[in-house]
C-alpha cells in the first residue's frame, strides 16, 4: 500500500480547504501522514486525524519562517525518511513548488507541479501549454514529489483507527547556512472575498474598467465571488498584482470567469482558459476574447455590469 | 571602489506563444520551431545589466555570461541577449539534452555554472514560458549551495549583500543574502531594454562558447529522457474553446447575462 506524506506549512487557525483536498488525495492513495511547520491548533490536529492521517511530524525547530524555503525542504526531507513516504504532496503555491524543487534534488525524486488528480497506481494529471494539452505524467524514482492545485478533487474525509502519534523531526544542522533570510513581512489585508485561485466565480476586470473597479467588485459580491484583475489594470495601479491573472500571475480555473474590459491577450489567457465558463464583457467585437466566451456580450460595461447586479439582487431576493 | 561582478544568466528558447504550441513526438517534449528567447528571461538580463552598469559595466570588468541550454536554434537566444547587452555567450548543446525534465536540466546547468568558474550571481527568468515550472531556480539553488533568492519583484546590491523583494500570496516579505547566490526575478521588477542598432553590431565581435557534455563532466545518462526522474505517459490535445452566444448590449445585455447565468446554474 502506498504511504503519502502531507506538507502542511503553517496551517493557521483552521485547515485550509487546499490542504483537506491534499489529505483527501493522501488517503485515497493508501496510508496517509501529515509533516506541518508552525503551530498545531487543537481543531487542525482533530481535522488531520479525521482524514484519516496516521502521525503528524513537526520540526524540532521554531524558526523555518525565518528564512526562505531552503530549510523547509530540508526539515521535509527528514519527514518523508522517518516516515517511509512514497509520494509527498504539497500546495501549487510558490512556495510549495520551490520546496517540492530542491525536495526533489534531496531525494533524487521526481517532481510533477500542476497536478489536478492522482490515480491510485500514481499516474499524476496535469494540463500545459496554457491548458492546449492534457497529460499524465509518473515520476520514475522510489518517491513522487506532487504539487496539486486548489479545487482539484471533492473533500472527503476517512479517518483511520487511533488518534495519530506525534513525532518530532531533527531539522539537520545546515539547513540554514546557505538560506536566504526573511528579514521583513507585510500580510496584506484580507478583503474578505474568497480566495482567488479557490473561489467557484472570478469576476475580472482590465483596462477598459479604466481606474473603476467599483462595477466589478459588485457584481463579484452579488456572485459571492473573487475579483481578478489584467496585468494592464495592475500595472495602472487601480488594484493590486495579487488579483492579476494570468501567464505571470495566478491560474485560475473556476466555475465561472468573467472577463469585464479585458481585450484577451495570450498572457491573460493562460491563466484563465481552462474556466468551466466564460463570459466576456468588451466594447470592442474584435477582441479576442470572444473567440473562447461562452457568452460574449459586445456593449459598454459600465452599462451592462451594473444591469446584471441589479438584476441578480433582484432575483436573489 | 566596489568588487566587480560575475554574472551569469539563464535563457531559455522557447516556443513563441503567439503561435499554437504543440507536443511532439515519442516523449511528447515540445515542438521548438518558431522559438524565440522566453520573454521572462529579457527580465533577468536587464536586472543583470543594470547591477553591472552600476558597477561601471563591462568596461570597468563586470561580466554578464548568458547561457542557454537546448538544440542549435537556441544559440539565436544566446545572441540576442548579446545584442541586449550581455558581455559573452555560452550555449550548452548536446543530443543527449533533449527530454529533460527540470531534474536533468538543472543538474546539466549547474555543472556549466561550475565549469563557467565562481560566479557572484546566477540570474534566471519566474518561469520559462513553455515548461512553465518554476522548479529549476530552487533547484539549481540547491544543487550549487547558494543562498535562494527567487520571485524577486524589485532587487538591490550594496556591496555583498542582496536585498530583495518577493510578492507571494497575501504578503511581501523582503529577503536577504550575500553573494554568492542565485536570484529568480517576475515581469514585476524592471523594463526590459530592447536591442538597438549599436547593440546588434558589438554583437557581432562578442564571443559565444559552445559547450557539450563531455566538457562539463557529465554523463548522457543523467539528463535527457534517460536521466529524468518524471516521464510524460500520454498528452491529449485539448478541445479548443469554441465560441460561444455573442450578442451586442441593445439595453437588456444586463438582464440577458442574467438568464444566461440562471439557465447554467451558475446563480
Ligand atoms: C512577459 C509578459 C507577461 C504578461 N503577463 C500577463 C498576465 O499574467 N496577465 C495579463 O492579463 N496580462 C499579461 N501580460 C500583458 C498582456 O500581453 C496584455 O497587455 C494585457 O493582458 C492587456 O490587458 P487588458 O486586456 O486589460 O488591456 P487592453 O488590451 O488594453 O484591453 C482593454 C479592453 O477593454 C475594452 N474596453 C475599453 N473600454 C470599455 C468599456 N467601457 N466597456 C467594455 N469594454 C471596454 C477594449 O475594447 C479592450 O478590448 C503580460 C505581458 C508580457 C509581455
Ligand atoms: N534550457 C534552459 N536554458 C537556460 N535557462 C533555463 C533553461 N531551462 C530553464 N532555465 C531558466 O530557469 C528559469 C525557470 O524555468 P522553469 O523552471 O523551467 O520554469 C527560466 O526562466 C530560465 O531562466
Amino acid at each position: 500500500m502506498a504511504k503519502a506524506l502531507v506538507f502542511i506549512d503553517n496551517p493557521g487557525g483552521a485547515l485550509k480547504k487546499s490542504s483537506r483536498e491534499l489529505l483527501t488525495i493522501a488517503r485515497s492513495l493508501g496510508e496517509s501522514a501529515v509533516a506541518f511547520n508552525g503551530e498545531l491548533h487543537d481543531g487542525v490536529a482533530a481535522a488531520i486525524a479525521a482524514h484519516g492521517a496516521t502521525a503528524v511530524y513537526r520540526p524540532s525547530a521554531a524558526d523555518l519562517d525565518d528564512y526562505l524555503v531552503a530549510p523547509k525542504a530540508a526539515y521535509l526531507a527528514a519527514a518523508v525518511a522517518a516516515s517511509g513516504a512514497d509520494t509527498v504532496l504539497l500546495e501549487n503555491s510558490s512556495d510549495g513548488k520551490e520546496i517540492a524543487a530542491r525536495l526533489g534534488v534531496k531525494l533524487n525524486a521526481g517532481v510533477i507541479t500542476d497536478v489536478v488528480g492522482v490515480d491510485a497506481d500514481g499516474t499524476a494529471h496535469k494540463s500545459v501549454l496554457a491548458g492546449a494539452y492534457t497529460t499524465t505524467a509518473k515520476a520514475r524514482t522510489a518517491v513522487a514529489v506532487l504539487t496539486v492545485k486548489p479545487n482539484s478533487v471533492d473533500v472527503a474525509e476517512t479517518p483511520a483507527a487511533g488518534t495519530p502519534e506525534t513525532i518530532i523531526v531533527e531539522v539537520p544542522a545546515d539547513a540554514t547556512a546557505t538560506a536566504a533570510r526573511i528579514t521583513a513581512r507585510n500580510e496584506r489585508p484580507a478583503s474578505g472575498r474568497p480566495e482567488l485561485t479557490e473561489a467557484r466565480v472570478v469576476v475580472a476586470g482590465g483596462r477598459g474598467v479604466d481606474g473603476d473597479f467599483g462595477p466589478v467588485e459588485e457584481l463579484a459580491d452579488a456572485l459571492g465571488g473573487a475579483v481578478g484583475a489584467s496585468r494592464a489594470a495592475t500595472d495602472a495601479g487601480w488594484i493590486g498584482h495579487d488579483f492579476q491573472v494570468g501567464q505571470t500571475g495566478k491560474t485560475v480555473s473556476p466555475q465561472l470567469y468573467i472577463s469585464v474590459g479585458i481585450s484577451g491577450a495570450i498572457q491573460q489567457k493562460a491563466g484563465m482558459q481552462t474556466s468551466k465558463v466564460i463570459v466576456a464583457i468588451n466594447k470592442d467585437a474584435e477582441s479576442p476574447v470572444f473567440e473562447i466566451a461562452d457568452f460574449g456580450i459586445i456593449g459598454d460595461l459600465f452599462k451592462v455590469v451594473p444591469q446584471a447586479t441589479e438584476e441578480i439582487k433582484k432575483r436573489k431576493g | 571602489m566596489e568588487e566587480t561582478l560575475k554574472i551569469v544568466v539563464l535563457v531559455k528558447h522557447v516556443p513563441d506563444a503567439q503561435f499554437d504550441r504543440h507536443l511532439t513526438g515519442q516523449g511528447n517534449t515540445v515542438d521548438r520551431d518558431e522559438s524565440i528567447l522566453s520573454e521572462l528571461d529579457e527580465y533577468a538580463l536587464e536586472a543583470a545589466l543594470q547591477l553591472s552598469e552600476a558597477r561601471g559595466g563591462a568596461k570597468a570588468g563586470n561580466e554578464v555570461i548568458a547561457l542557454s541550454m537546448g538544440p542549435a536554434g537556441a544559440v539565436n537566444s544566446v545572441k540576442k541577449s548579446l545584442q541586449i547587452g550581455a558581455s559573452s555567450g555560452v550555449h550548452l548543446n548536446d543530443d543527449a539534452l533533449a527530454g529533460s525534465d527540470a531534474a536533468a536540466t538543472s543538474l546539466a546547468l549547474a555543472a556549466a555554472i561550475r565549469y563557467l568558474g565562481p560566479v557572484d550571481l546566477v540570474l534566471t527568468g519566474m518561469a520559462s514560458t513553455d515548461g512553465e515550472t518554476s522548479l529549476v531556480p530552487a533547484q539549481l539553488a540547491e544543487r550549487l549551495g547558494l543562498p535562494q533568492v527567487t520571485f524577486a519583484s524589485a532587487l538591490e546590491l550594496n556591496g555583498t549583500t542582496l536585498t530583495a523583494r518577493r510578492d507571494g500570496d497575501g504578503r511581501s516579505d523582503t529577503v536577504e543574502a550575500s553573494l554568492p547566490a542565485l536570484v529568480s526575478v517576475t515581469d514585476q521588477i524592471n523594463e526590459p531594454r530592447y536591442p538597438n542598432f549599436k547593440g546588434i553590431l558589438a554583437a557581432k565581435k562578442k564571443k559565444i562558447t559552445t559547450l557539450a557534455l563531455s566538457d562539463i563532466g557529465v554523463d548522457a545518462g543523467q539528463v535527457g529522457a534517460a536521466g529524468s526522474l518524471t516521464a510524460v505517459e500520454t498528452a491529449a490535445a485539448r478541445p479548443p474553446r469554441t465560441a460561444g452566444t455573442i450578442i451586442t448590449d441593445e439595453g437588456d445585455a444586463g438582464i440577458k447575462l442574467v438568464d444566461f447565468l440562471a439557465a447554467q446554474k451558475l446563480l
